[in-house]
Formats: structure tokens, C-alpha cells, sequence
């Protein structure tokens, strides 16, 4: 009987601490509102080739970067005059941004401050910054000057769809899948935002490469869930 | 969400090495900005706040900006108990072109590209002081030292961390003023923020720190309440029209505070003393409904310390509500924007409670802090 009821009481305690776990975890994901949060869309530009939700586009191999980067602008009908006189970094982000807005209108599905941009790096600005001091040595042409901030290319899409919301750009050595996924997530989960354009965005002279992620609390039929794993295999193999 | 104060702070900057000596400074009306003769970065002479050429000179490991951090957060460190080796701790770097004067000193090095890198001098300011965890740089224009601080904020409130040391630096070379002089950009004169006859900027060089903290034991210190940042989605490197998206970070600063605007005491603004971004602004301040509290602006005494500016410029408003002291705008004589604001232009003693801080720069970006007793 005293056996029996031992047995009984860790049948019971086992049975409960089961339920808890269980509780604990609906708990978790209901409140967890990252969980919430998804990746709408992504693309990648790299070894020029242009991705989109992780299928090839556009490919023109054997031209410099700046030969490519205009080809895809063209292949992509994007129209765009000032394109032209952006430099390598912001075509290149403005580029991917196009890719992966195309099929998504989130400039007109959401409220312009409730859409923003965080984007990071490892080479800042050097590429600009290297053309413009070199053409300094002759004459400083402010045309050059003002791409010399990494954060111009937020800017540059930011004019071209119109976003007015938060926006950042952080300088890592390598990407960090991570922390992008922690600050973005607290800009959706505080309401800051309800949409957000974030990743990589790396230019120096003919190594470049672009990988974008939109962001969204609404969920569509394509939507991935919004996970730093989910951003670091995209990053890597643009794949999930 | 945890509340977050400010621990311990430092400015170095041509007008004095400490927080406390600056703002002394300051209450006294003295300016590190003067004229300049100094071929090696400009053919003409020029008005900026420079460090003496025998300062933070580069060694064989530290560039004058690596030395500039190391210095301020050294200071900063050295009046708290907060350990940087502790795992709870963050290193947010603020800079806008860090290194870049070494395209001029070491153009040819095949290793330029890695050492010009600002996680480099990151990196080395973390071994510096023992920081275990991954350094952050934020590089966000002239608006970055408050993009760093509210990025600290939310790590902090958020629990990621306990502690954030968040330092910011800039250096003024030939690439940084020939660049603003190739956009007429640089009054020949001391500058005059929103002065009638206002007609550019200077610039100046400098480096601060803020240690933020999460721990309740620095309840009785100035508390960082709120931050926001927006886009003109404009002009890269005009300000916006209307003032419009400098009042959405005002606003959204404000409500994520919890504060009204009639409750903020006075205003820090960025204040660079050009014709757009003074007229901006003042239209920002009249969308927020705050044309009738103080606002100055510190470029007068510094310059435009770009990445540095918003950092150091919040530390001189975190030491007005200790010292309950409004600095007045050098270089403001008679207001020549076209709505209404209220120029601090003489130095006001009042009690003060909390203060709003706001910056903008170029790429259309505004930032706008909060800091309450």
C-alpha cells in the first residue's frame, strides 16, 4: 500500500510536471512575439547573380561590378533615373530592395512611418570614400561627398518607396543574423514599425554582396518564420 | 521594460578632458572653435573646434580616433563601479568616418582595408579595456551618437544586457572639411545657429561617453526615458521641407517616455547653423507644439562633432538638470527662422526635470532623445 502510493504520487507529480510543460510551452509561444513575426520575402545579390526568395533571376557573369549592377537595374525595369548617379553601395542595396518589394506593396499597405530600414555591414563607406578622395585631389565634388555614409542607401530607398520610419545602420565584420533579428524584432513587437527591411548590404570595389529580408507581423502564404537561424541560412545558402 | 540612468559620462574635446570641465566651460561662454591655419587640410584658412596638433597624436597601435575613445571611455570608467569585463556589459561605438584619415597617411598599405575598418578599432578598444562581448558600431551620419544611445536603451530595457558604454568620436581631416566645403557648407565666421545672418557650419573634433546602466541601484541618477529615430525620405542631403519627419521622432520619443510635450523642460537641438536645417527644425518645434520651451543649440562651442555630436551634446543636457542650468546658444543674436521658437541665448538657472535632445543628418535621417531627473 505505502509502495502503491509512492508510485501513485510520482505517477501523479510526473503527469503534472508533463501538463506544466506543456502549459508552459502554449505559454511561451503565445507571448514570445517573435514567433509572431515573419519573413515575407528575401533576396540576395552576390557573384552577379540576383536571387529571389532563393531562385536565380538575372545572371550576367564576366562584367565588373558596376557593368553587372546596371544590367540587373535594367533587366529589373526598374526606371528609375536616379539610379545613375547613386554609388555602387546604394544601387546595389536599392537593387535588392527592389527584388524584394516587387511582389509586395508594403508601401501601400501600411502607413509611411510604419515601415522602416536597419541595415548592416563590414565595409562601411570605403568604397565611396575611395572614389571621393581620389577625385578630391583634383576637385571635391559634393556629388561624391554625400555617398560617403553608409546609411545613404537607407536613405535612397527610403526616397524611392517612400518609408519614413526607424532606421539604422550597424558596422559588423561579419553578418550577425542575430542581432539584426533581436533589434528588428523589438521595432515590430513595440509597434514602432509593422514592416522592415533589414540584412546585409556590403560593397568595396568588385567584392559585393546584398542579402535582404522583409519583415512583417502580417502573415502571408509565403511568409517563413522570422528566426535568426532562418536569416543566417538564407545568408549562407540562400535557402531555408 | 527596465528603466535605464545614466551612470557616468565624459567628453574630451578642445574645451576640456572631463563632463564636468566641459560644462564649466560652457557656463563661462568659452568656445574651442577659432580660426585656423593649417594647410594640410584646407588651402584656405577655416573656423573649427580642432584638438592642439601635439594631442592624441598616432602610435604604432592607436590612430588619434582609436586614442580619442580609449581616452574618453577611460574617464568615463574610471567614475563608476561598472566593470567592463563583466558579460552583462556592452561597448556601442558611435562614428561617422573613424579611420578615414588613413586613405591620406596609408594609401598604399595592401592592409588598408582591414585596419581602416571601424570594427577594427572597435575590436581594439574592446581588448583595450577587457569588453568579453562583440563590440556594436552604429554609423548612421550625424545622427549616430543618439542612434547608439537608443540602441543601448533598448538592450538594456530589454534585459539583453545590464550595462552599455556607449562612446562616440570623430576626427576632422582634409577628406571630412573639403567635403563640406565642396557643398558651400562651412561659414567663414564662427557659426550662429538659428541667427538671421547664420550661413554654415564648423566643425569640430571630439569624443564622448555615456555608461548607461539598468541596475536599480543608480535609480537616483538622470534617466534615459525614451528615443525614436525616422526618414525625410527626401533628399539625401537636404533636410525635409516640412519638419514633418523630425516631429514624428519628437513625437514617438515623447510617447514612448511616457512624457508630454509641455512637461519637457528644454530642448537640445542639433542646431548646425545652416540655413535648411535650422528652418527644419524650427518647423519640427512647432509641429511638436514646443515653440515656447528653451532650446539651444552647443554648436557654437564644438562645432558639428559628427558622429560625436549627439553624445556629447546629451551630456551637457544631462549635466543642466544636475546642475539646473540651460547653456545659452553661442552665436544667436537675433532669430532668423520663420516660425517661432525660444532661443536660449543667455544663461538660464531654473529648476529643470527632463529635457528632450533631437539630430539630423545626412541620408534624411532624425533622432530624438529623452532624459528626465
Amino acid at each position: 500500500m505505502q509502495l502503491y502510493y509512492i508510485d501513485n504520487t510520482r505517477y501523479w507529480l510526473s503527469a503534472l510536471s508533463l501538463l506544466l510543460l506543456a502549459s508552459n510551452k502554449a505559454f511561451y509561444n503565445k507571448t514570445n512575439l517573435a514567433d509572431n513575426l515573419h519573413i515575407t520575402s528575401y533576396s540576395t545579390i552576390n557573384n552577379n547573380t540576383v536571387y529571389s526568395n532563393g531562385d536565380a533571376v538575372f545572371e550576367n557573369s564576366g562584367v565588373d561590378t558596376g557593368a553587372f549592377l546596371l544590367a540587373a537595374y535594367q533587366f529589373l525595369e526598374i526606371k528609375y533615373p536616379k539610379f545613375y548617379k547613386m554609388d555602387g553601395l546604394s544601387k546595389l542595396g536599392l537593387l535588392a530592395s527592389e527584388v524584394l518589394l516587387k511582389d509586395h506593396s508594403v508601401g501601400e499597405q501600411y502607413r509611411e512611418n510604419e515601415v522602416g530600414i536597419v541595415l548592416t555591414n563590414a565595409n562601411a563607406s570605403l568604397d565611396a570614400d575611395i572614389k571621393y578622395f581620389e577625385g578630391a585631389k583634383t576637385v571635391a565634388s559634393p556629388a561624391l561627398f554625400v555617398y560617403t555614409l553608409p546609411n545613404i542607401v537607407i536613405g535612397e530607398i527610403s526616397i524611392k518607396n517612400k518609408f519614413k520610419g526607424e532606421n539604422a545602420f550597424f558596422v559588423f565584420e561579419q553578418f550577425d543574423a542575430a542581432f539584426v533579428h533581436r533589434y528588428v524584432s523589438y521595432l515590430l513587437n513595440n509597434n514602432i514599425l509593422q514592416a522592415c527591411i533589414c540584412g546585409w548590404v556590403d560593397l568595396l570595389q568588385d567584392d559585393y554582396k546584398a542579402v535582404l529580408y522583409l519583415v512583417e507581423k502580417n502573415e502571408h502564404k509565403t511568409s517563413i518564420p522570422f528566426t535568426a537561424d532562418n536569416m543566417n541560412n538564407i545568408y549562407l545558402f540562400n535557402k531555408i | 521594460m527596465n528603466n535605464v540612468f545614466v551612470v557616468a559620462d565624459n567628453i574630451t574635446s578642445p574645451v576640456g578632458n572631463t563632463a564636468a570641465e566641459n560644462f564649466g566651460q560652457l557656463v563661462k561662454g568659452n568656445s574651442g572653435v577659432k580660426q585656423h591655419h593649417d594647410g594640410a587640410k584646407s588651402a584656405s584658412p577655416f573656423y573649427a573646434s580642432l584638438f592642439a596638433a601635439d594631442q592624441f597624436i598616432a602610435n604604432d597601435i592607436y590612430t588619434k580616433f582609436e586614442q580619442l575613445l580609449i581616452a574618453s571611455v577611460t574617464d568615463a570608467l574610471k567614475n563608476c563601479d561598472i566593470n567592463a569585463a563583466d558579460p552583462k556589459t556592452v561597448l556601442i561605438v558611435s562614428t561617422t568616418k573613424g579611420n578615414i584619415s588613413m586613405l591620406e597617411t596609408a594609401g598604399d598599405d595592401p592592409d588598408l582595408k582591414e585596419r581602416i575598418a571601424l570594427h577594427t578599432s572597435a575590436k581594439l578598444l574592446a581588448e583595450n579595456f577587457g569588453f568579453v562581448n562583440q563590440p556594436l558600431i552604429v554609423s548612421h551620419a550625424c545622427i549616430s551618437g543618439l542612434v547608439a544611445m537608443i540602441t543601448g536603451l533598448r538592450l538594456l530595457q530589454t534585459g539583453q544586457y545590464e550595462n552599455a558604454v556607449v562612446v562616440g568620436a570623430d576626427v576632422i581631416t582634409r577628406f571630412v572639411l573639403s567635403g563640406f566645403q565642396s557643398f558651400q557648407a562651412i561659414s567663414s565666421a564662427p557659426c550662429k545657429p538659428f541667427d538671421a545672418t547664420r550661413d554654415g557650419i564648423n566643425l569640430g573634433e571630439g569624443a564622448a561617453t555615456v555608461i548607461l546602466s539598468a541596475n536599480p541601484k543608480y535609480a537616483n541618477h538622470i534617466k534615459l526615458v525614451g528615443g525614436s529615430i525616422s526618414n525625410d525620405a527626401n533628399h539625401i542631403s537636404g533636410p525635409s521641407k516640412t519638419g514633418e519627419e523630425l516631429f514624428f521622432a519628437i513625437d514617438a520619443a515623447l510617447k514612448s517616455a511616457g512624457i508630454k510635450p509641455e512637461e519637457i523642460d528644454f530642448i537640445s537641438a542639433h542646431g548646425t547653423a545652416t540655413a535648411y536645417n535650422d528652418e527644419m527644425e524650427a518647423k519640427a518645434i512647432n509641429l511638436a507644439g514646443m515653440q515656447q520651451i528653451p532650446i539651444n543649440s552647443l554648436k557654437g562651442y564644438y562645432g558639428h562633432t559628427l558622429g560625436a555630436s549627439g553624445l556629447i551634446e546629451a551630456i551637457i543636457a544631462i549635466n543642466s538638470l544636475e546642475q539646473n542650468t540651460i547653456i545659452p546658444t553661442k552665436g544667436f543674436h537675433e532669430l532668423g527662422v520663420t516660425q517661432p521658437i525660444n532661443v536660449a541665448a543667455q544663461l538660464i538657472e531654473t529648476p529643470l526635470t527632463s529635457c528632450l535632445k533631437t539630430a539630423s543628418g545626412f541620408g534624411g535621417c532624425n533622432a530624438a532623445i529623452v532624459l528626465t531627473k
